[in-house]
């Protein structure tokens, strides 16, 4: 059976780096004379870069997913948030995020911990999930009780996603008129003087990012397959990281050369690829083990909507294909300007679109799967996410009406206790039978 | 009388379907249901239009799993069910006001399977702390007003908004004033009365339930309850209409004195000040009453605000029902206990599906009230 090349990825080590020193970064702020603020991944984290070069932001859902991925430190942590009397039901980030204060305990990149809980100096979040608001009141309410006051902002951005045109004026309106009242917030809590400059700076910056990282994603429609999901892993973080940051955008500008080269020169993700899968959601992060094991099958994972969608953004072309989302004409040069642009921008985020129609989620998958020569779609009934959970049982109906063949499997990204292994890969193995694969020799 | 009173309201909610095909039948009217409190009724009945809440049957929903996936709510995949099942098949419409996922994902749900003529989800802000938030309420409610016009054939004029105000301002006020009377060291209803008032104020025709509130305003003032008090309660929690807990819990020598459920004062506790701005109005209104977790960010409002509930109505000590899988509530659960606990009102969680586990739960709650009576030190 035909093999094809394969090759380590050049920029894998700075990947690790960037992620290793953000970490530590804002660990050390203080230490800098440096601000450190705490909110979602998804938040609007270029209107805090206006107060300075020396602003460090710890994003809590990767925050989660890190700790998710060191076992026996997220049993600590959920231990600590269910004798603090919190169902266990709850977002599985958040606990762990919660139980990382709990404990007075903060982990690094590589999974050593270190004492002491880096509270942040302010919260800047925003809400469209039902836990993104609550999630941080708590963790306020816990610093709070350890005796550290830090106050907190946080964007209602729930407007809703109209399939057929653009969002209405008031909505963009009531979005912007939040942050531009966040500037002020801003100077009020920190003290700090505002610099409109840098907002433009970082607004820009985001907004090339998440162009690289769709512009990355597509590049993967190629056969072979230049990237694999358990790499893109550790690429998508970034965006998830520091999206709105200058070394954000020269790493993705560096990643994307790369893998245009490996389409270039057919090197591909997995050396055996014959069968093309995606996600969508994300992924048992104790478990990443099941995408090696798919590859025994010569399956190779493309990625996920989640990978795709959080960070890269995309638009309809009007024939009815995804594509990078279009670069505004300019560089933002006001605040207003640069406040308006990033809420327009971001509102088109496609995981923001499946939380209110499922429609919306099933057109976009449908559209990977086209365009990326897809052959079967893996939905995780995650336990962890009501957020990117919610509506899925409609998107499974949307993908076999259409044809399209989906192994369903429950899991929770991050809590370990629900998620059974052994009994995942035994049905994904007659999965993958059922599609005509045979397990390759090792 | 009172009795009589009582009863009727039991009986709008067990005959809940009944009753709203009756209402069609002589009304000629059409009839919407919807899911969450965060629906503005006022602008429904201005349309001539009858808002019924959705609910739930406490059948184990199992004709909901190829649609909603089990670690939702019982509240959304129950009421799901029962639309499934074709229980609500009198409905001409369903609207959604945002609250949280769960019941998001019923009403699309509904929306893709059950057949209705008009469908509409309201972006009720999530944010109500935020001064923005009227204003922006206020063009959503434009909007929907105006998706109505369109599905009604009418305009819904200034007067029509006034009588919906009214309507629905003084069903509210008759119901709190009605929840006065268990401040008393003898309430004169107990819990299971007062969340069937509410209940079947969410179920029948306003004008109709009103005028009984008000019959009953008028009687129970001499109504004595033949009853023992015992304990004073709290409950607290998500959306509960769970009558057979209610019930068994005040027989074991306890009442429940007052509740901060959206079934129940939640509900009714703030009314529309009417100005000339008649949206404006309505929208302030749902972003400044007590609002429900998912929306009270960054403070904790709704706490506070239980805190108040049980000292004026001198609670010793509240049930605090999570619905399980609810995470807005389940999130409060610990802020909610210390902030209760700091005015020596005790809680007790208890996690609820679409069934309750009655005999698990009688030991639990037996053993709470002995705490709380101290009748556990005797021992
Ligand atoms: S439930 Fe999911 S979408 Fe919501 S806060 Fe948690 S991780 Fe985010
Ligand atoms: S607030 Fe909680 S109980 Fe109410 S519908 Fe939502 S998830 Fe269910």
């Amino acid at each position: 059976m035909k093999k094809f090349p394969t090759e380590q990825l050049k920029c894998w080590n700075e990947a690790k780096n960037l992620r290793k020193s953000y970490y530590e970064n804002y660990l050390n702020a203080h230490e800098k004379g440096g601000v450190r603020w705490a909110g979602g991944a998804w938040s609007f984290s270029s209107i805090p870069a206006g107060l300075g070069e020396d602003v460090y932001s710890l994003t809590g859902e990767p925050y989660g997913a890190t700790i998710a991925f060191f076992k026996d430190f997220t049993a600590k942590c959920h231990e600590a948030t269910e004798a603090a009397g919190f169902p266990r039901t709850l977002c599985a980030y958040m606990r762990n995020y919660w139980g990382s204060i709990l404990l007075d305990k903060y982990i690094l990149a590589d999974g050593k911990v270190i004492d002491e809980h880096p509270a942040p100096d302010f919260i800047w979040q925003d809400h469209i999930c039902c836990s993104h608001g609550k999630w941080y009141q708590v963790a306020r309410w816990l610093e709070e009780k350890k005796g550290k006051k830090v106050p907190m902002y946080c964007v209602d951005v729930s407007v809703g996603y109209p399939m057929d045109k653009p969002l209405e004026e008031y909505k963009i309106n009531y979005i912007f008129q939040q942050l531009n009242d966040g500037v002020e917030w801003l100077e009020k809590v920190t003290g700090r003087e505002y610099d409109d400059k840098l907002l433009c700076e970082a607004v820009w910056n985001e907004i090339n990012a998440t162009r690289l990282w769709a512009d990355i994603c597509t590049l993967n429609q190629a056969v072979p397959a230049p990237l694999d999901e358990k790499s893109m892993y550790s690429l998508y973080v970034m965006g998830t990281l520091m999206k709105h940051r200058p070394e954000c955008v020269a790493f993705y500008e560096k990643l994307k050369a790369e893998v245009e080269d490996r389409v270039r020169r057919g090197i591909a993700a997995v050396a055996n690829e014959r069968f093309r899968v995606i996600t969508d959601t994300q992924p048992p992060w104790g478990f990443l083990r099941i995408f090696r094991e798919m590859e025994k099958y010569g399956v190779v994972s493309l990625g996920s909507l989640y990978t795709y969608g959080l960070i890269g953004m995309w638009k309809y072309r009007p024939d009815g294909t995804w594509a990078t989302k279009d670069l505004p004409p300019r560089k933002p040069q006001t605040r207003e300007e640069a406040l308006r642009m990033i809420v327009e921008w971001t509102v088109d985020r496609p995981e923001w679109a499946h939380f209110y129609l499922p429609e919306a989620k099933t057109k976009m998958i449908l559209s990977i799967v086209k365009q990326w020569k897809v052959d079967a779609v893996l939905l995780h009934y995650n336990r962890g996410c009501e957020g990117l959970s919610v509506h899925i049982a409609e998107n499974r109906h949307g993908l076999v009406e259409a044809g399209v063949p989906v192994f369903p499997f429950e899991g929770n990204m991050g809590d370990e206790r629900e998620f059974d292994l052994p009994g995942t890969l035994a049905r994904l193995t007659t999965f993958f039978e059922s599609m005509g694969l045979k397990k390759l020799r090792e | 009388m009172v009795e009589e009173i009582f009863q009727k309201f039991r009986d709008w909610i067990d005959n809940r379907h009944e009753y709203a095909k009756e209402w069609k039948e002589k009304t000629n009217r059409k009839i919407i249901g919807y899911f969450c409190t965060y629906v503005p009724e006022e602008i429904l009945y201005a349309a001539d239009i009858l808002p019924v809440r959705i609910l739930g049957s406490h059948e184990p929903p199992t004709v909901t799993e190829p649609y909603i996936f089990a670690m939702f709510c019982h509240l959304c995949r129950d009421s799901l069910a029962q639309g499934l099942k074709g229980k609500f098949d009198y409905l001409d419409g369903i609207v959604e006001g945002q609250s949280c996922l769960h019941l998001r994902q019923t009403f699309n749900a509904w929306r893709l399977h059950i057949p209705v003529d008009y469908a509409y989800y309201i972006y009720v802000p999530h944010s109500v702390q935020t001064p923005h938030a009227t204003p922006y309420l206020t063009q959503e409610l434009a909007k929907f007003k105006h998706s109505l016009e369109e599905w009604i054939g009418r305009k819904v004029t200034d007067s029509d908004l006034d009588r919906g105000i009214r309507t629905m301002n003084r069903n509210r006020e008759l119901m709190r004033k009605i929840y006065e009377y268990r401040k008393l060291d003898n309430p004169k209803i107990t819990g299971l009365e007062a969340m069937e008032m509410v209940l079947s104020s969410q179920m029948v025709d306003k004008e109709e339930h009103s005028k009984l509130v008000e019959q009953l305003l008028r009687e129970l003032p001499n109504r004595k309850l033949n009853r023992n008090p015992g304990t004073r309660l709290m409950i607290i929690g998500s959306e509960d209409d769970d009558r057979i807990f209610m019930q068994n819990v005040e027989n074991l020598g306890a009442t429940f004195v007052i509740d901060e459920h959206c079934t129940g004062s939640r509900y009714l506790w703030n009314n529309v000040s009417p100005s000339e701005d008649r949206l404006g109005a309505i929208a302030e209104r749902y972003v400044d009453r007590v609002p429900c977790p998912s929306k009270d960010w960054p403070e904790f409002t709704r706490v506070k605000h239980a805190v108040n509930l049980a000292q004026e109505f001198k609670a010793q000590g509240a049930l605090v029902i999570q619905n399980k899988f609810c995470d807005p509530h389940g999130i409060e659960i610990p802020p909610l206990k210390e902030a209760l606990k700091s005015i020596g009102v005790p809680i007790y969680p208890l996690e609820f599906d679409v069934t309750v586990p009655w005999g698990q739960f009688r030991t639990r709650v037996e053993a709470f009230l002995e705490t709380l009576t101290g009748l556990e030190d005797l021992f």
